[in-house]
Formats: C-alpha cells, sequence, structure tokens
C-alpha cells in the first residue's frame, strides 16, 4: 500500500511539471506587449521605463530561462507581484483562496445532504414518484447554467422573497451567522451539477449493490433491514460515490470563477476572471497553477482511497 | 454487382455508409422514448431556428428602440426588450447560431486535433504515444471553464478564438477515447490478417481502425457539443466571449444579469434558451449512449 502511494506520489512530478509548461507557454504566447499592458501606452513611449519594466520581468531572457526562473520562485511560493494590483500574489492568493474553499465545502456539504439521502431512497424504490422526481432534478441540474441559476435564485430569495441578501459578502470572523446567509445561495448554485452526478451514481451505485448475494444473504439471516440497508448495502454502495467527489473539484473551481463573480464574492474564482479580463499575468498563471495541482493531488487522493476502501482493486 | 460496389465506393457510401447508418439507427433507437422524442423534436427545432434566424426573428437584433428600453414581455416584444431596446426574442433566435456554431465547431476542431492524437498514441505505443498522452493528462488535470477562459482572454475575443479554445479543452477527452478504442480494435482478428498481408500502418489505421471507432466519437461528441454551449455561454458571460453587440445567449445574460432587479427578463429568456438547448442535448446524447452500449441498455432495464 505505502509502496503504492510513493510510487503514485513519484509519478505526480511530471505530471505537475508537465502542467506548470502548459501555464508558461499559455501565458506567454500573449499577442501584445506584457511590458506595455503594465505601464500604458502612454507610459510605455518613455524609452526609460519601458527598458526598466522589460528588465523586471526578465522579458528580455530566452522563454527556457525565463520559465526556469518562473518555476523555481513558484516553487519556493514566490508568485511574483500583480501589475494591476500591486498586491503580492501569494498573499494575495492566501486571502482568497479560504473563501473558495469554505464555498466548495458548503456546495459539497449541501449536495451531498440533498443527493444521498435521495439517490438511496430512488434506488429502493426504483421508477417510484420519487425516482422520477430525482431523475428530473439530475437532468436539471447537470444542463442548467450556474450563473443563470444564481441569478434566477438572487431574483426569487433575495429580491422577490427577501430570504437572502442577494449579493456582497461577510467576512465569517466578523460575522458568522452573516456569513452563512450570504454564502448559502452561491453554495447551492456551486453544487448544483455535482447534486445531480452525485444523486445518479448514489442510485445506481446503490441499485446493483442491492442485486448482489450478499445483501439476500444478510437479510435472510434475519439481519434488520435498516442494518442491511446501511452497514451492508450503502457502505459498499459509496465507494464508487468517492471518486466524483474527486472529480468534483476541479469542477468547482471551475463553477467558482462564474458563481464568485454572479454573488460577487471576493474569492479565487472572482480574481481569476478579473485576472484574465485585465490580462494579469502573475495572478493568471499563480491561480491556475495552483488550481491544477489541487486537481492532480485530489484525484491522487480519490484513487488511493478507493484502494484502501475496496481491496479487490488494490489486488488487481 | 461490382459496378454497383464500384459506384458506391465512389458516392463514399462503402467508406461513411455503415457508420452512418449504425448512428441513424441509434437515433432512431434512443427516441423511442418519449423523453427521447422530445429531445429530438427539441434539438431539431433549435438547428431549424439557427438556419432560418434572419426569417423568423420579428426585429433586427442589433436595433436600438430608445423609445422602448426595458420594456416588460408584451404582444409586441414576447421576451420583453433589453436596456437599449434590442427585442431579446430576436436576439435569443439569432444567439441560436452563436451557439449552435460555438458548440458544433469547437468540438468538430476537438475532434480532429484529439482524434488525431488519440489515433497515433493508439498505433504507435511508443515514447511518443507516452507523451501525447501525458500531455492529454495535464490539459485534463485544468477545469475545463478555466482553461478555456485563460485560453479565450489570451487569443482575443472573437467566435473563431472560442472554438479554438473549446476545441482544446475537450480534445483529451476524444484523445482518451479513441485511444481505448483503437488498443481494442486493434486486438481483433481482421487487423492482424492485414497486418499479415503487408497493410502499411497508415492504411491500417485510417482503413481499419478509423471507421471502427467513429460511432463511438459520434456519441461522445453529441454529449460534449452540449458542454461546449455552456462553456461558450460561460465565457460570453465572463465578457472574453464574442465582442458586443453580436447575439450571444451568455452575454445577453451578462447584460440582463445588470438590470435584473428591474428586467428580470432580460435574463431569464437567454437562460432559458441555454438550458432548454443544453437539457435536449444531453438527453438525446444520452439515449444515443445506451442504443450504440448493449450493456447500458441492459443496465437501463433494471
Amino acid at each position: 500500500m505505502w509502496r503504492h502511494i510513493a510510487q503514485r506520489l513519484l509519478q505526480m512530478i511530471p505530471l505537475v511539471l508537465l502542467i506548470s509548461a502548459i501555464v508558461f507557454i499559455l501565458t506567454h504566447i500573449l499577442p501584445g506587449d506584457v511590458a506595455m499592458a503594465i505601464l500604458g501606452e502612454e507610459m510605455a513611449r518613455d524609452d526609460e521605463a519601458y527598458e526598466a519594466v522589460r528588465d523586471e520581468l526578465g522579458l528580455d531572457h530566452p522563454l527556457p530561462l525565463q520559465y526556469m526562473r518562473w518555476l523555481t520562485r513558484t516553487v519556493r511560493g514566490d508568485f511574483g507581484t500583480s501589475y494591476r494590483t500591486h498586491e503580492d500574489v501569494g498573499s494575495a492568493l492566501a486571502q482568497r483562496l479560504p473563501r473558495t474553499l469554505q464555498l466548495m465545502v458548503m456546495a459539497t456539504m449541501l449536495s451531498t445532504a440533498i443527493a444521498i439521502p435521495v439517490g438511496v431512497l430512488s434506488a429502493l424504490r426504483p421508477n417510484s414518484k420519487l425516482d422520477m422526481a430525482g431523475t428530473l432534478f439530475a437532468m436539471f441540474g447537470v444542463a442548467v447554467p450556474n450563473f443563470w441559476l444564481g441569478l434566477m435564485l438572487i431574483f426569487l430569495f433575495a429580491f422577490a422573497f427577501g430570504f437572502f441578501p442577494g449579493t456582497g459578502y461577510v467576512s465569517p470572523t466578523e460575522d458568522l451567522g452573516g456569513n452563512l446567509k450570504v454564502m448559502m445561495l452561491p453554495a447551492l448554485t456551486l453544487g448544483m451539477s455535482g447534486t445531480a452526478t452525485l444523486m445518479r451514481l448514489t442510485r445506481s451505485s446503490m441499485l446493483e449493490v442491492l442485486q448482489q448475494d450478499y445483501i439476500r444473504t444478510a437479510h435472510a439471516k434475519g439481519l434488520r433491514p435498516a442494518t442491511v440497508l446501511v452497514i451492508h448495502a450503502l457502505k459498499n454502495a459509496l465507494i464508487p460515490v468517492v471518486t466524483v467527489y474527486a472529480l468534483q473539484i476541479g469542477d468547482m473551481f471551475g463553477g467558482s470563477v462564474v458563481v464568485e463573480t454572479v454573488f460577487r464574492i471576493p474569492g479565487m474564482g472572482f480574481w481569476a476572471a478579473q485576472s484574465v479580463f485585465f490580462r494579469d499575468l502573475a495572478a493568471t498563471q499563480a491561480i491556475i497553477m495552483v488550481t491544477a495541482t489541487a486537481v492532480v493531488i485530489s484525484n491522487l487522493a480519490a484513487d488511493i482511497l478507493y484502494a484502501y476502501l475496496d481491496p479487490r482493486i488494490r489486488i488487481a | 454487382m461490382i459496378d454497383r460496389e464500384r459506384a458506391l465506393r465512389r458516392l463514399g457510401w462503402l467508406r461513411w455508409g455503415p457508420p452512418v447508418l449504425k448512428v441513424i439507427k441509434a437515433i432512431s433507437m434512443a427516441t423511442q422514448t418519449r423523453g427521447g422524442k422530445v429531445s429530438l423534436v427539441v434539438v431539431v427545432s433549435v438547428i431549424l431556428i439557427a438556419v432560418a434566424a434572419d426569417v423568423i426573428a420579428p426585429y433586427d437584433p442589433l436595433f436600438q428602440d430608445y423609445t422602448a428600453l426595458l420594456q416588460a414581455p408584451s404582444l409586441s416584444h414576447p421576451f420583453g426588450t433589453d436596456h437599449v431596446g434590442r427585442d431579446i426574442l430576436s436576439r435569443v433566435i439569432h444567439g441560436t447560431r452563436t451557439s449552435i456554431a460555438a458548440g458544433v465547431l469547437s468540438v468538430g476542431f476537438a475532434i480532429l486535433v484529439g482524434g488525431t492524437a488519440g489515433l497515433v498514441a493508439g498505433y504507435l505505443r511508443n515514447w511518443t504515444a507516452a507523451l501525447i498522452m501525458r500531455i492529454a493528462d495535464a490539459i485534463f488535470a485544468f477545469p475545463s471553464l478555466l482553461l478555456a477562459l485563460a485560453m479565450a482572454s489570451i487569443l482575443g475575443p472573437s467566435l473563431q478564438n472560442i472554438m479554438i479554445a473549446v476545441g482544446v479543452v475537450f480534445s483529451p477527452t476524444i484523445a482518451r477515447l479513441v485511444r481505448a478504442e483503437s488498443l481494442a480494435v486493434r486486438e481483433r482478428d481482421f487487423v492482424t490478417a492485414a497486418v499479415s498481408s503487408g497493410a502499411t500502418p497508415n492504411r491500417i489505421t485510417l482503413v481499419h481502425i478509423l471507421p471502427n471507432v467513429r460511432a463511438t466519437v459520434i456519441v461522445m461528441a453529441t454529449l460534449l457539443v452540449s458542454a461546449a454551449i455552456l462553456i461558450e455561454a460561460g465565457l460570453s458571460f465572463l465578457g472574453v466571449g464574442l465582442p458586443p453587440p453580436a447575439p450571444s445567449w451568455g452575454a445577453d445574460l451578462r447584460d440582463g444579469a445588470r438590470y435584473l432587479r428591474v428586467a428580470w427578463w432580460a435574463s431569464f429568456f437567454p437562460g432559458c434558451a441555454i438550458f432548454l438547448t443544453v437539457l435536449a442535448i444531453n438527453l438525446l446524447g444520452d439515449g444515443l449512449r445506451i442504443s450504440l452500449d448493449p450493456r447500458q441498455r441492459r443496465a437501463l432495464s433494471v
């Protein structure tokens, strides 16, 4: 087991390097001049200032050298300075990432609370009214664009009924209740497609497990139906569900860009949208790099967890 | 008989006929359920709306009527008007073109790039193949919206650049699928027979392997089109899509969002269009997948 984990960790290194190369190439094929963009056209006419910026960014060096410099800085946690806001990108990230993570955790909790019970009940009574409703909800959840869903939720719950505040952000250290209230609708929006996927997978996985011989055996030896359902069926049915959680991390990072923009939450997603829009090189690089690395790590964690939960995979 | 075969070959029927027939059969099977029928009708009408947008749109989608700003839905403007007095129904109708073009062409680009990479990686099985698949893994690690956002912003706002960005994002999906399929096809007897009769690798890939992976790719492509439409709308919503004033569902939603409190219709209807189109394509794609994969068909009846 430990050997397997170590092996997988080592395999991760070239993948992350390749990712960093893609991020670097992507941000360096920018048409137009980065130094010009930083200074603005007026200032860039001043040759001295222009050269100073080019020099500071190392833009006159060959690309491989620039890449190595960027990589060694990034590995040490130095993401450079945003030319738009002149903040240190690393500390800006440290300030904004927790907000996005809070949103993602809340979204995951909400979708788990909805998806698992409905999925299990649908599997117990296939083709019942609840199962139909679950199917409809899943189709809705996958197809609905999250920015539209967010806007409609704002309109309904904030403007029309006034249950929740529409947009804006409250820090949890200042007002935890207010913070949770503000984050509720965004979390619901962010978790929507995940809820749908989770519900469908729980249902099909549970359906499959319920047909296994050991479930019949458990019933036959007189265990209480609830015990069979939870201990024998659900525990095994949830194993493949673990993978979905890991896959959702990437989707939620992508979704947070849109959802945070809709709800004006100053997290990493909103920052990503703005950095990309204003071509903030250092911030864009840092956000994409951190996100992709997080995705790689969570995929690895899911694989290991999967092997740990299901011994059959470990042997194969 | 031989003449008929030659004529058919000239028409390309022998090459394209079987997979096309397979897909047509799959569509007819996929649409046997009520949901499948409805989805086919919706998808076909969306395509017709895109084609006939000029004829059916009641107004010019760019015409700004300053005497009718942010008007609620009425008989003269069934979906209302936006903040510069443009008819939202006409913009939604014309936006269909943008979405369908972005969806179909970006997936086409992904099939071209990813399909080629997958075929090469499936055939070569050496370090080049390994490198191709590692690059695919790396691209796969980026959240698709974030990568497409970064690429679209770098390339500049145009429909063509969005298609390239979305196409690159989806290429690994196609590459993985094509590689897995072609690895399986390679093991089959008719490929061994072709190899032993001296067929070149190019011929084996193009004549023997490609036709056998085509149907699977078409199904996957259907599902990717709806994902591509969602990403295009998302990019336009974030402001890196088609430059204004071109009609696009995502960009219209972005405009409408600013007036949400006073004019819900300006964001409601473009979003509805995205939602219904994506829903219908998803349903059709699911049906296709199930009818092409007998194992799934059995699973469905459980």
